[in-house]
C-alpha cells in the first residue's frame, strides 16, 4: 500500500489525476453556473439595479443644491458658520439665489426640499422670491423685516444640509426627526407619524399572523389526519382562494362587510341588529384585518399541513397509553413536533403582511392604512426621496426577517400545494 | 380522523367543537369567493342580495352587468348586434381591451419567466453549483420583497432606462418601448416586471420536481450516444415538464393578478384587468366588477384543476406514492 501512494496517479493521457479531477470539477461548476447566468443577469437589471437605484434616490435630492448656486458656494467656503447669526454675505447670497429662483421658476423645488426638514418653508421661499428683486442692502435687515423666520437657526441649518446633493436627511425625516434651532431632535409624540405607522404595521401584521395561526392550526390538523380522498377534496377549499385573484377576494369582502352588505343585511334580517345599528366593518382597520387574514390564511395552512402530515400518529397513542391526558399529549407531544411548520407559516405570513398594499388601499379607509400605503402616498405627491427612504427602511426590516427565515427554515423548503 | 373508542365525554364534545371550528374556517375561506357569483347576476346596481333574488324570482336576476363589460367604451352600444357591433366591441370596449392587454402581458411574462427560470433551476439543482444558497435566496426574493418597493424602484429606474429612438438599439427595441423610447409606460416594461415577479414560482416548482431527479439518467443517455440537446428534450424535459407547466401557470396567474407594478410603471395604453378593477373599486363601484370577478373565479378553478392534475401526474412519474 505504502508503495502505491508514493507513485503519482495519472489519467490515460498522462496528466496527474488530482489536477484532471480539479479541472473537471471546475468545468462542471462553470457549466452549472452558466445555466443560471442568464436569469441572474435578468434579475440584476430588472430587480437589483432598480432597487439599488431607489436606495440611491433615498440619499439624493438636488432641489436646493441646483437652484441656489451662490449660497451653495458660500456654504462650501464657510463650513463653520454660526447658524444662529449668519453674516451679511450669506444673506446677500441668499437674496441673489432667491431672485434667481424667481426668474428660473425653481422656488417650488427649492422650498420643497427645505420643507422636508423645516416645515413651513415653501410659503417662506415663495414670498421671499417674489420680493427678492426689490430688496436693498443690508440684506439681513431687509429679509428679516419681510419675515422674521429668515433668521431662524433651524432654517440656516436646513439650507446648509440641503446644499449637499447627497444626504441622510430623508432617513431622519422618515424616523420623525425634526430640525430645530439647535440641530436634529426627536419630534413631539404627536408628530411621530412615520414611526407610529411602522409600529402599527408591525402590530397589525403580528395580529394577523396570530389569527391566521389560530384558524389554520385545526384545519391543517384535520387535513393532515383525514384519509387521502377526503383531504384532497377539502384541500381544494384551501387552494381555490390561493388561486383566486386578490382583487376578486377584496371585492367580495366589500360586498360582504359594507354597511349595506350581505353580513349586515343578514344580521338585521335575523333581528340581531337594528337597522340603525349596522356594524361598520369596512373602510377601517377591521376591514383590513379581515380581508388580509383571508388572503394570507393559505400561506399558513400549507406549511403547517406539510409538517403535520409526516408526524406519526403512534407518538400520540404512545403518550396516551402511558397515561397522559389528551391535553398533555397535545401540549407535550404533538405541539412540539409542529413547531417547524408554525415557524415557517408565521414568518411567511408576517413578511407578506408587513409589505401589503392593495388590500389596505381598497378596504382600509382612513385608519386601516399601512406603511406601504404611505410610500404610495408620497410617490403620488412626488416626494420621491422621502418615499424611497421609507421604502429603504421597510426593505431593511424585510431583509432581516428573510434572513431569519432562511436561517431557521431554509429558502429551498418553500413550496406551494 | 376517527375518535378513539376510549374517548371520554369531554373529549367527544371537544372533538365535535373542533369539527365545527374547522367547518367555520372552511366557510370563511370559500364563502367570499362563492358569494360574488350570484351577486354578479343582480338586476339592481347593488352589492347585496335583493328580496327578489332571495325569493329566487327570475326577475331579480339578469345578465346586464356582463353586458356592461361589452358595452362600456363601445362607440355605438345601442345599435343592433351584428358583425360590426361585435367588431367594435372587440376593438374598443374598455374591459375587452383590458382583457387583451392582461392576456398578452401575462403570456410574454410567463414565457420569459419560464424559460429563464427552468434553465436556472437545472443549474441550481446540479450538486456542483457554487453559491447555491445565496443565488437561490436572491432569485426567490422578488416574492418576499414587498411589491411596493419593487414597483417604486422600477418606476424610478424604468423612467431612466431609455434608448434613443433613432439609434440601432432604438430600431430593434423601439417597437416595444414607449414613444420616448423608455421602459416606463411601455408594454415591455410591464412584461419584464411581471416576469421578475413570476420567476420565484418557476424556480420553486421546477427545483421541487428536480429533487430526487436521478442524475445518472443523464449519464446513461450520454453513454448511449445522445448529444446534450437530445438528452434535454428526450430525457430531462419529459420528467420535469409537470413542474415547468405548473410553474408557468403560477407565473401567469401572478402576472394576471398583478396591479401594483402596473399602477407605478404602466401608461394609459397598458390598462389591464386588475388595474381596471382597482380603479373601479376605488371610484364608482358597480356590480360589473362582480361580473369580472365571477369570470376570474371560473378561470382560477380551471387553473387549479390543471395544476392539481399535473402535480399528481408528476408524483406518479417520479414514483412518489401518496400525496
Amino acid at each position: 500500500m505504502a508503495e502505491a501512494t508514493t507513485e503519482l496517479l495519472t489519467t490515460a493521457d498522462g496528466r496527474p489525476l488530482k489536477a484532471a479531477l480539479a479541472a473537471a470539477q471546475a468545468r462542471a461548476k462553470r457549466r452549472a453556473f452558466l445555466l443560471v447566468l442568464p436569469l441572474l443577469l435578468f434579475v440584476l437589471f430588472t430587480f437589483l439595479i432598480p432597487i439599488g437605484y431607489m436606495l440611491k434616490r433615498s440619499f439624493e435630492h438636488d432641489g436646493f443644491a441646483s437652484s441656489a448656486p451662490a449660497l451653495v458656494a458660500w456654504f462650501e467656503a464657510n463650513p463653520d458658520f454660526d447658524p444662529a447669526n449668519p453674516p451679511e454675505e450669506a444673506y446677500a447670497a441668499l437674496v441673489q439665489d432667491l431672485a434667481r429662483m424667481q426668474t428660473e421658476r425653481t422656488t417650488g423645488i427649492a422650498g420643497t426640499r427645505i420643507n422636508y426638514s423645516v416645515p413651513g418653508s415653501i410659503s417662506l421661499f415663495k414670498k421671499g422670491a417674489r420680493e427678492a428683486a426689490n430688496l436693498t442692502p443690508p440684506f439681513k435687515e431687509s429679509l428679516v423685516a419681510l419675515d422674521a423666520d429668515w433668521a431662524r437657526p433651524a432654517l440656516w441649518r436646513g439650507m446648509e444640509s440641503a446644499s449637499h446633493v447627497y444626504t441622510a436627511e430623508f432617513y431622519k425625516v422618515a424616523s420623525d426627526m425634526k430640525l430645530t434651532d439647535s440641530g436634529w431632535a426627536r419630534g413631539q409624540d404627536k408628530e411621530r407619524i412615520y414611526l407610529y405607522l411602522f409600529a402599527k404595521t408591525f402590530f397589525v401584521s403580528a395580529l394577523i399572523t396570530v389569527i391566521c395561526l389560530l384558524l389554520a392550526f385545526p384545519v391543517a390538523h384535520l387535513l393532515a389526519t383525514l384519509p387521502m380522498a377526503k383531504s384532497s377534496l377539502l384541500m381544494i377549499l384551501v387552494l381555490l382562494p390561493f388561486w383566486t385573484s386578490l382583487l376578486v377576494r377584496t371585492t367580495s369582502w366589500i360586498a360582504l362587510l359594507q354597511e349595506q352588505g350581505v353580513v349586515n343585511n343578514l344580521l338585521v334580517g335575523l333581528g340581531l341588529l337594528s337597522n340603525d345599528g349596522r356594524l361598520t366593518m369596512m373602510y377601517n382597520m377591521t376591514g383590513t384585518i379581515v380581508a388580509m387574514t383571508h388572503v394570507l390564511l393559505p400561506f399558513m395552512i400549507l406549511p403547517l399541513y406539510s409538517v403535520m402530515r409526516v408526524i406519526p400518529p403512534s407518538y400520540a397513542r404512545a403518550a396516551r397509553s402511558l397515561g397522559a391526558t389528551s391535553w398533555t399529549t397535545f401540549r407535550r407531544v404533538y405541539l412540539p413536533q409542529t413547531l417547524p411548520g408554525i415557524a415557517a407559516g408565521s414568518l411567511l405570513v408576517f413578511i407578506l403582511a408587513v409589505g401589503y398594499y392593495i388590500t389596505p388601499a381598497l378596504v382600509g379607509g382612513a385608519d386601516g392604512q399601512l406603511i406601504s400605503n404611505l410610500i404610495a402616498f408620497h410617490m403620488s405627491k412626488s416626494n420621491w426621496s422621502l418615499a424611497a427612504a421609507i421604502a429603504g427602511m421597510l426593505l431593511a426590516s424585510i431583509l432581516l426577517l428573510y434572513w431569519l427565515y432562511d436561517r431557521l427554515i431554509g429558502i429551498d423548503r418553500l413550496k406551494f400545494g | 380522523m376517527a375518535l378513539p373508542v376510549y374517548a371520554s365525554p369531554l373529549e367527544r364534545a371537544w372533538h365535535y367543537i373542533y369539527l365545527v371550528i374547522c367547518a367555520l374556517v372552511f366557510l370563511f375561506l370559500i364563502a367570499p369567493i362563492l358569494i360574488v357569483i350570484p351577486l354578479s347576476f343582480n338586476v339592481e346596481p347593488y352589492f347585496t342580495f335583493t328580496p327578489k333574488m332571495l325569493a329566487l324570482d327570475p326577475e331579480g336576476y339578469s345578465l346586464r352587468w356582463y353586458d356592461t363589460l361589452l358595452t362600456l367604451g363601445h362607440p355605438a352600444p345601442e345599435t343592433p348586434r351584428d358583425g360590426t357591433w361585435w367588431a367594435a366591441a372587440w376593438e374598443r370596449a374598455t374591459w375587452v381591451q383590458a382583457a387583451k392587454n392582461s392576456f398578452w402581458v401575462g403570456l410574454w411574462a410567463t414565457i420569459l419567466a419560464t424559460v429563464l427560470g427552468t434553465v436556472a433551476a437545472l443549474g441550481l439543482s446540479r450538486p456542483e453549483m457554487p453559491y447555491r444558497r445565496l443565488i437561490m435566496a436572491l432569485l426567490i426574493s422578488p416574492m418576499i420583497v414587498p411589491i411596493i418597493i419593487i414597483a417604486v424602484g422600477m418606476s424610478f429606474f424604468f423612467a431612466k432606462a431609455c434608448v434613443a429612438p433613432d439609434s440601432a438599439m432604438g430600431a430593434i427595441f423601439g417597437l416595444f418601448l414607449s414613444e420616448k423610447g423608455c421602459l416606463a409606460n411601455s408594454h415591455l416594461g410591464v412584461i419584464v416586471a411581471h416576469a421578475v415577479l413570476g420567476i420565484p414560482f418557476v424556480i420553486i416548482t421546477v427545483t421541487a420536481t428536480l429533487t430526487g431527479f436521478d442524475q445518472s439518467l443523464i449519464r446513461a443517455a450520454q453513454s448511449l450516444g445522445a448529444n446534450p440537446r437530445t438528452t434535454f428534450f428526450k430525457v430531462i424535459m419529459p420528467l420535469i415538464l409537470p413542474g415547468v407547466v405548473s410553474g408557468a401557470l403560477f407565473a401567469f396567474v401572478t402576472s394576471f393578478d398583478e396591479v401594483v407594478a402596473v399602477l407605478f410603471i404602466a401608461g394609459p395604453d397598458q390598462q389591464t384587468i386588475p388595474r381596471q378593477m382597482f380603479n373601479g373599486i376605488r371610484e364608482a363601484i358597480s356590480p360589473a366588477i362582480l361580473a369580472v370577478a365571477t369570470i376570474l373565479v371560473v378561470i382560477s378553478v380551471l387553473l387549479l384543476t390543471s395544476v392539481e392534475l399535473l402535480r399528481r401526474r408528476s408524483d406518479r412519474l417520479r414514483g412518489v406514492t401518496g400525496r
